[in-house]
């Protein structure tokens, strides 16, 4: 298993929307340094509640409301990062943060490298993907791959509860800027969270072994592990036992999971919200054919969002986003 | 003369001078093939340059875009390091990464040259955020061209260093054209120090920028203003004698025009300013002039004599 020991022993049940809430106020506490800014993020409390009463708790000197304006959000953010302070900043949706992508890749991924390593950005940028809730086309992307795309930036994307938890303390400790994307359909999602360990961190870019099976390999991160979770349970009813692969982390991308789980199954199927071309199934599908050709038994198969933008009325939004059907008939075409 | 005194002065005087030689050699070199990518001279620029740097205290920080080589001088970097930038060599300030749009010095609190337009706003703001949430008394100083108050980045900058009182010195050295059009075809408001009033931001002057001690004094001002009550933007009125970068056919203006500002030399100025002052003799101003184009020969000496970055270099510095 790919999961590293967990040191505490106490854990606690809990949705995906406390468990931020507990690691950014645990993270809070620990280090002046670390403050969170955004739109509603403060006298509202944050427009997915996760940081319901910390305007209350922290004040506004921690806790800052800004106008709704994203790239001075990020570049702000990233200026206050550079400078040694350690921003959480919030972008409502990640549909706005391609108002924000010149700060984000530009700017706190590049300056680093740029000006030779003389400043670091240790920002991490919180935002919330997924379409399904009928809220049109501009409203609904997934498009985590393209911040994925550039060296100097961390993407993480986190599917659990605990794994939400460990991973924004890993990224809020971590030095380098990481884009770190919540589900909006996840927050209330409930499982174990580690309750007496603060420092609990995950490593970053370790993916995560969430179901072992032998016959196919399902991959996928944020709500895509819980279709493919289904699907295999699904599958498991039918004798066909598929493993299923959290990638938790987009870039660095844990290649060695992949292939050491494709050589055990020989099958594979990518799942993401995105669109299929250059998606994230595209990646896995070309890193998997170049190192482990020999063991591929069948076609890698991708289940995504159909090649359409997503439209407001509810049934046909449904019918154009993956689902655990759709990862079935794709397991069973390559069986 | 401010309240400056004949060293202080003369370095000022020396500061101009060592850019005008500087630029001279870039372009020099650039036509030699020697420096590559894009080479933005801050010829004409020096008296705003110095002015502004020269009014800051060692505490404070400060930003500029792409023309970003006069400031670093004026802060007192080792030109050593930044013409070894330029060449694309590992001894220079970004290490050969970032090359002439991209110079930047940490120990002296300058953060660089950022080559998008108005990219560097946010980040200026950012790190004036840090004086308030640490409650430490220093400003930031971010430059633009005029052409940067145009774009996006301005207008959420230098709102939101209002609404919470950022020590920020917004300041715009208008040298009248944002590549080469012109600001009264690009801007809606064509006195740039009056957009202040869109944010209840406090107007700062249109110093000078033509004038070394009066662009000093205007920038001085603005700085203790921006680091007890919060951000000014002002401007500094300037020109710049060559081309936006090399190879500007400079289509948008016309030679005479170009001819006129020339005879208003900044430096030729401050130089007669400060004889006819008695703050310096002639032959002294005339031995400085002849130590920077000194400076400058044994900076190329020792860039070209650096080693190159190397291959394993590609990968330093992507993650902390």
């Amino acid at each position: 298993m790919a999961t590293p020991a967990i040191t505490t022993t106490a854990t606690k049940r809990m949705t995906i929307r406390e468990a931020l809430s507990q690691a950014l106020r645990e993270e809070l506490n620990r280090d002046d340094r670390v403050f969170l800014m955004g739109e509603e993020i403060g006298v509202w409390g944050g427009t997915y509640a996760v940081t319901r009463g910390f305007f209350d708790e922290f004040g506004e000197r921690r806790v800052r409301d800004t106008p709704i304006a994203e790239m001075v959000i990020a570049g702000a953010a990233a200026g206050a990062a550079m400078a040694g302070l350690r921003p959480i900043a919030e972008i409502m949706t990640i549909n706005f943060a391609f108002l924000a992508l010149d700060a984000i890749v530009n700017h706190a991924a590049k300056v680093h490298y740029m000006f030779g390593g003389q400043f670091s950005c240790p920002l991490v940028v919180r935002t919330t993907t997924g379409g399904g809730r009928q809220l049109g086309a501009t409203h609904s992307h997934s498009p985590e791959i393209i911040f994925a795309h550039f060296p100097g930036l961390y993407v993480c994307c986190p599917a659990t509860a605990s794994d939400a938890y460990g991973l924004l303390k890993t990224a809020i400790r971590n030095d380098n800027p990481v884009l770190f994307v919540e589900h909006s359909t996840l927050y209330q999602k409930r499982d174990e969270v580690p309750a007496d360990d603060p420092d609990y961190t995950l490593p970053v870019g370790k993916s995560n072994i969430l179901r072992e099976g032998k016959h196919v390999t399902l991959v996928s991160f944020s709500k895509g592990v819980h279709i493919c979770l289904e699907a295999a349970e699904k599958l498991a009813q039918e004798g066909i036992e598929a493993e299923v692969v959290d990638l938790r982390w987009l870039r660095p991308l844990d290649t060695d999971l992949l292939i050491e789980s494709f050589k055990k199954t020989n099958r594979m199927v990518v799942v993401e919200e995105g669109h299929a071309l250059f998606g994230v199934g595209a990646e896995v599908a070309a890193q998997v054919t170049e190192k482990a050709f020999d063991w591929m038994d069948a076609p890698i198969k991708r289940v995504t969002t159909i090649d359409a933008p997503l439209p407001y009325a509810r049934e046909i939004e449904q019918m154009a986003l993956p689902d655990a059907n759709k990862v079935i008939a794709a397991v069973k075409e390559i069986l | 003369m401010a309240d400056l005194s004949k060293d202080e002065l003369l370095d000022m005087y020396y500061d101009m001078v060592l850019i005008r030689r500087f630029e001279e050699k870039s372009e020099e070199l650039y036509q030699q093939g020697k420096i590559g990518g894009f080479l933005h001279l801050y010829i004409g620029q020096e008296a705003t340059g110095v002015g502004a740097i020269r009014a800051l205290r060692p505490e404070d920080h400060f930003f500029t875009a792409y023309r970003d080589h006069g400031v670093a001088i004026a802060r007192g970097i080792d030109i050593k390091g930044l013409m070894a930038e330029m060449l694309g060599k590992s001894t220079g300030v970004s290490k050969g990464k970032g090359g002439s749009m991209h110079l930047a010095s940490r120990e002296h609190n300058f953060w660089g040259g950022y080559a998008i337009v108005g990219g560097h706003l946010p980040l200026a703001a950012g790190v004036a955020l840090r004086a308030r949430y640490n409650n430490e008394d220093f400003g930031v100083l971010c430059m633009m061209g005029d052409g940067a108050t145009n774009i996006g980045y301005f207008h959420e900058s230098l709102n939101l260093s209002a609404v919470w009182d950022l020590p920020v010195v917004w300041l715009v050295e208008n040298n009248q054209y944002g590549m080469g059009t012109a600001v009264e075809r690009a801007s809606g408001v064509t006195e740039i120090v009056k957009k202040a009033a869109a944010y209840g931001m406090k107007e700062g002057p249109r110093a000078d920028g033509m004038d070394v001690l009066a662009t000093y004094d205007a920038v001085k001002e603005a700085m203790e203003y921006a680091r007890r009550t919060g951000p000014v933007l002002m401007e500094a009125l300037t020109y710049r004698f060559v081309g936006h970068s090399m190879g500007d056919p400079e289509r948008y203006r016309t030679k005479d025009e170009v001819r006129e500002y020339q005879e208003g030399d900044p430096i030729g100025k401050f130089g007669a300013s400060l004889t006819a002052k008695r703050k310096a003799k002639k032959d002294e101003l005339v031995a400085l002039d002849k130590k920077a184009a000194e400076e400058v020969e044994a900076a190329v000496r020792f860039a070209e004599e650096s080693p190159e970055p190397t291959y394993e270099d590609l990968f330093r510095d992507i993650y902390v």
